[in-house]
């Protein structure tokens, strides 16, 4: 397993796609920090790169990585190793790679320049978005054998996730705002992982004009740790269903 | 004759200036009775339970080192009418918990040139009660009540039919509303801290020409609340941490002629929220962090907002209509996104502060959580090129480039 991971992780070093993305992280976060004057408005800047830029990369760097490694992945399901451990090594090479790039593109200026506390957690989102991207791409990619269509999956997703599933929830609550449908808007929420993250950080950036919600459920809900809690593990949910559900096909396929 | 002179001067005098020492166990109740017009009575440190102990001559009832008296929850404990009275150094616990009779540590009718100084109140129901009094000095003192919910408790200081009376530097502590004022005129409150009541900080309701500065007001249930008034002045106070559904820095509602300047408003989920207010100035306050910094209806006309400072709010400005009968000018917007190419410090493009997103927030109050979503950031975008649906007259047309410098 670690001999494959290995391998892997050299592998996607060698197609200095890494080191590419890692030095646009660096650029994107020096260039925020110069312009804006406080971390606050760092925070609201990087917010958009993390919800938008990070998941899109993932979703396309993971699929491509699958499809150009998949005669190595052929050849190592010819030998005498674990179907699970192929999948797992070539689906955490890339998510080691994907956070690792963000770690260092956003470290360094934050070693610089300073960070707070809703920073790091921008950062652990924005791994969180990757991992979940990444699984959704691997699902996309095991579940075709063409590149390009894999590709065309894993970008609706993207597309769906970070667009249109807002302007659905969006539509819902303008037609049927006569009812009382604040736990249905929540519970939808959940169900979008980069909502998800947009909700953490929400609840960050802007818990006063939050806490103007009437109703008891949602003062409790934005008003303790419980949110925190319930949207972290919620996102744990989103982080490892697709990838299990990718390696169950995985283990079955006839390649 | 001469003698005789001298002798009323030697028996009066001790009168004059007299000076009554009491001791925990002695009663304060005979010790007003027998004392005469302007005496002092010094109580030494140590507790004494008593209660309804009425005072209707001018006296001054002093602590040393603290006393505290003890009403053991029953009714009021000092009941003043009367003119020159004060209180100063004391302790007072434990009053009555009564809505029938407004059980208060001190309660004062009908006084005149009354102070209370220095007093540390503690576990009471209404704090300091005045009716139709005047020229009274509130200066010091600490209260504290302990109440869980805001009908177990009554006003920290309440100020019924008063005129020319000073507040100030006292501390209010989770009482109904931290200061109260109704028909209050040419009252000055300042350097109170106001934290923690259940209801509202400050609440005043028909109090003309008064005077509001350098208070700071925290965390209050639903923030301040001013109502029907003329002529107020409210000038470098502090609102902050006031979060809830229905919590203000400051509500104003029929305010007219009126001055708020110099303010600072942090973290509240609405800054300020107007309605019915007409003819006030607000100059150079900070509004920060809060959920809204303005809900601004449109009731409110002929106000004036100039050379404010409106950073990191969520949003800067909402309303519930389309007409806008008040003027903003010259203030800072941290979202404005101009340019000034003749170096005046002045944008050369006009600032809308409502976006299309505050007003889908304000009817739907839940479409708050798609806030920053890629989507409402596409639509906010939309409008700002082709305005729609946002008020057409809320503008800035000479937004600053920078900050004002409002510390």
């Amino acid at each position: 397993m670690f001999k494959l991971l290995k391998y892997s992780l050299y592998d996607i070093l060698k197609s200095r796609f890494a080191i590419l993305y890692t030095i646009f992280m660096v650029l994107v976060a020096v260039s925020i920090y110069q312009v804006s004057e406080d971390l606050a408005k760092v925070s609201l800047s990087l917010l958009n790169i993390m919800l938008m830029i990070v998941p899109l990369i993932a979703a396309v760097f993971a699929t491509t990585h699958f499809f150009n490694n998949l005669e190595f992945t052929e050849l190592m399901l010819a030998q005498p190793v674990k179907r699970r451990n192929v999948f797992l090594s070539q689906i955490l090479a890339v998510i080691i790679m994907l956070s690792a790039a963000i770690l260092i593109g956003f470290g360094i200026p934050m070693l610089l320049w300073g960070a707070d506390e809703s920073i790091l957690i921008l950062l652990a989102i924005g791994i969180a978005l990757s991992i979940v991207f990444a699984g959704l791409a691997f699902l996309a990619s095991v579940l075709t054998r063409d590149k390009a269509k894999a590709i065309g999956i894993s970008l609706s997703f993207w597309i769906y996730f970070s667009l249109i599933y807002d302007g659905f929830v969006l539509y819902l609550i303008y037609s049927l705002s006569d009812y009382p449908l604040e736990k249905t808007t929540l519970s939808l929420v959940f169900l979008n992982p980069v909502d998800l993250g947009r909700i953490i950080m929400l609840m960050k950036l802007d818990i006063s004009a939050l806490m103007g919600y009437t109703g008891a459920f949602f003062q409790n809900f934005f008003g303790s740790a419980k949110g925190m809690f319930l949207s972290s593990s919620i996102m744990l949910l989103w982080i490892s269903w697709p990838i299990a559900t990718a390696m169950r096909i995985f283990k079955r396929k006839d390649f | 004759m001469k003698t005789l002179l001298l002798c009323l001067f030697l028996l009066s005098s001790p009168v004059l200036a007299g000076t009554v020492l009491l001791k925990p166990g002695d009663s304060i109740k005979e010790a007003v009775a027998k004392a005469q017009e302007g005496d002092v009575i010094i109580l030494s440190a140590g507790e004494y339970s008593e209660h309804e102990i009425i005072i209707r001559k001018s006296l001054t009832i002093q602590g040393e080192g603290m006393p505290t008296i003890n009403g053991k929850e029953q009714g009021d404990i000092f009941i003043v009418a009367g003119e020159n009275i004060h209180f100063k150094n004391l302790r007072i616990i434990n009053t009555g918990k009564s809505n029938i009779d407004d059980s208060a540590a001190i309660k004062f009718f009908d006084s005149q040139h009354c102070s209370v100084e220095g007093v540390e109140l503690d576990n009471t129901f209404f704090g300091l009660h005045f009716s139709n009094s005047s020229n009274l000095t509130i200066k010091n003192n600490k209260l504290i009540s302990r109440a869980e919910r805001e009908y177990q408790t009554g006003n920290g200081i309440h100020l019924w039919k008063c005129k020319d009376s000073m507040i100030e530097g006292n501390h209010v502590e989770g009482h109904r509303d931290g200061i109260y004022l109704e028909f209050v005129t040419n009252t000055i409150s300042q350097h109170n801290t106001v934290d923690g009541n259940k209801r509202y900080g400050l609440h005043f309701m028909f109090s003309h020409d008064n005077s509001y500065i350098k208070n700071t007001f925290r965390k209050n249930g639903a923030g301040v609340a001013v109502m029907y008034t003329r002529n107020v002045v409210m000038r470098d106070n502090v609102f902050e941490e006031n979060e809830g559904p229905s919590s203000y820095g400051i509500l104003l509602k029929d305010i007219t002629d009126s001055e708020v300047v110099g303010n600072i408003f942090r973290k509240n989920t609405i800054g300020i929220y107007m309605e019915g207010s007409s003819r006030t100035l607000f100059k150079n306050n900070a509004f920060t962090s809060n959920g809204w910094a303005l809900k601004l209806m449109a009731s409110c006309d002929n106000n004036t907002f100039e050379a404010n400072n409106f950073i990191a709010n969520t949003f800067d400005i909402s309303t519930n209509g389309s007409v806008v009968l008040n003027t903003l000018k010259e203030n800072y917007w941290d979202k404005y996104e101009g340019y000034d190419l003749n170096k005046d410090k002045i944008g050369d493009v006009p600032y809308r502060p409502i976006s299309l997103f505050s007003v889908i927030v304000e009817k739907i109050p839940s479409a708050v959580i798609l806030w920053r979503s890629f989507m409402v950031t596409l639509l906010d975008r939309m409008e700002k090129i082709i305005p729609a649906i946002t008020p057409e007259n809320m503008i800035d047309n000479n937004p600053k480039m920078k900050p004002y410098d409002l510390s």
